[in-house]
């Protein structure tokens, strides 16, 4: 049977979610190509001017469009930037972000537990950003998410697993893909995050200042395709003293 | 009017398509509210606006 990641009755072949923000909309299609991506985030703002190039004549189509509530501050926000993203017609994924700080861009786990209750009521494929608590992994599910999300690091930090640890309860207590969000900043981070046992990870900032971005998407590919495959495979165990892996017969000096 | 946070003269019988395409959006790719209500794309052509009125208008951009 196929491996798929499923979100939402949606199925998905592959476990890397893309991020748009921060290259140029020149190379997003070759980095959604080498990345086998078939999920990528965006962001909603205000429409000032004409004549700057729309980022959706940018994306492959076929490629599922996840728009995040970058900018919400509360619920009612993202309640609002979710309902205004779902207008521009690109389905009904919505990745909740509510930050009351810009030092660590942390997320507001109580408002993205009234924002999942209220946008999955509406119908919405809710995929809550958060940070890695299990009380508030359970209360999501509770409330409809359709996948939980937790930080590595903060937004943008490339620090990789910082809260490795916690993610890991998250994987083995929670009934829901649990897709690494935030702070992955190397594809031997992500292929951990995957060894782990998440269902996906999502990276943005790892890519966009890469020195070759399309090349550093087909290294998160491989990297996230590798950590899946250990994964299904079952990890070897870890012992305290060493084990033969050559027979301890037949020596020279018997 | 208010648009996107910006005061400007309103025309008589302005429409939200009119006013999209005056600052060269393309209506297919951009979301509207109206006073804190989203206009549904199929009504752009007929919903006027007035003095009153704030509006924001959104579209997609790159983001993680």
């Amino acid at each position: 049977m196929a491996d798929k990641l499923i979100l939402g009755g949606h199925e998905f072949t592959s476990r890397f979610i893309l991020g748009s923000g921060k290259y140029s909309l020149d190379l997003i299609n070759a980095a959604v190509h080498h990345a086998g991506a078939q999920i990528i985030t965006l962001a909603l703002r205000r429409a000032n001017e004409g004549g700057v190039a729309n980022i959706l004549d940018y994306i492959p189509s076929g490629v599922t469009l996840l728009p995040n509530t970058s900018g919400a501050r509360n619920a009612e926000e993202a309640v609002r930037i979710a309902r205004l993203s779902r207008e521009c017609g690109c389905g009904d994924f919505v990745k909740i972000e509510i930050m009351r700080d810009s030092k660590y861009l942390l997320p507001d786990n109580q408002e993205t537990i009234r924002a999942t209750e209220i946008l999955a009521k509406e119908g919405f494929i809710v995929m809550p950003y958060m940070y890695p608590d299990l009380n508030v992994a359970r209360d999501l599910a509770g409330a409809g998410a359709a996948c939980v999300m937790p930080l590595g690091a903060p937004i943008g930090t490339n620090k990789g697993l910082t809260t490795r640890e916690f993610i890991q309860i998250l994987i083995d207590e929670i009934d829901l893909p649990i897709i690494v969000d935030a702070g992955i900043g190397r594809p031997s981070q992500a292929c951990e995050a995957m060894e782990m046992g998440a269902a996906a990870v999502m990276a943005n900032t790892a890519i966009a200042t890469a020195g070759d971005i399309p090349a550093m998407a087909a290294a998160f590919r491989q990297a996230i395709e590798a950590g899946r495959t250990a994964y299904l495979a079952g990890l070897g165990r870890v012992r305290e003293t060493a084990s033969a892996s050559s027979p301890l017969t037949g020596f020279l000096h018997d | 009017m208010k648009v996107n946070g910006q005061t400007q003269p309103c025309p008589a019988l302005l429409t939200v398509q009119a006013l999209v395409q005056s600052r060269g959006l393309d209506p297919q790719r951009v979301a509207v509210e109206k006073n804190g209500h989203i206009i549904p794309r199929s009504r752009f052509a007929e919903e006027t606006l007035c003095d009153a009125d704030t509006v924001e208008i959104v579209q997609f951009v790159g983001g993680g």
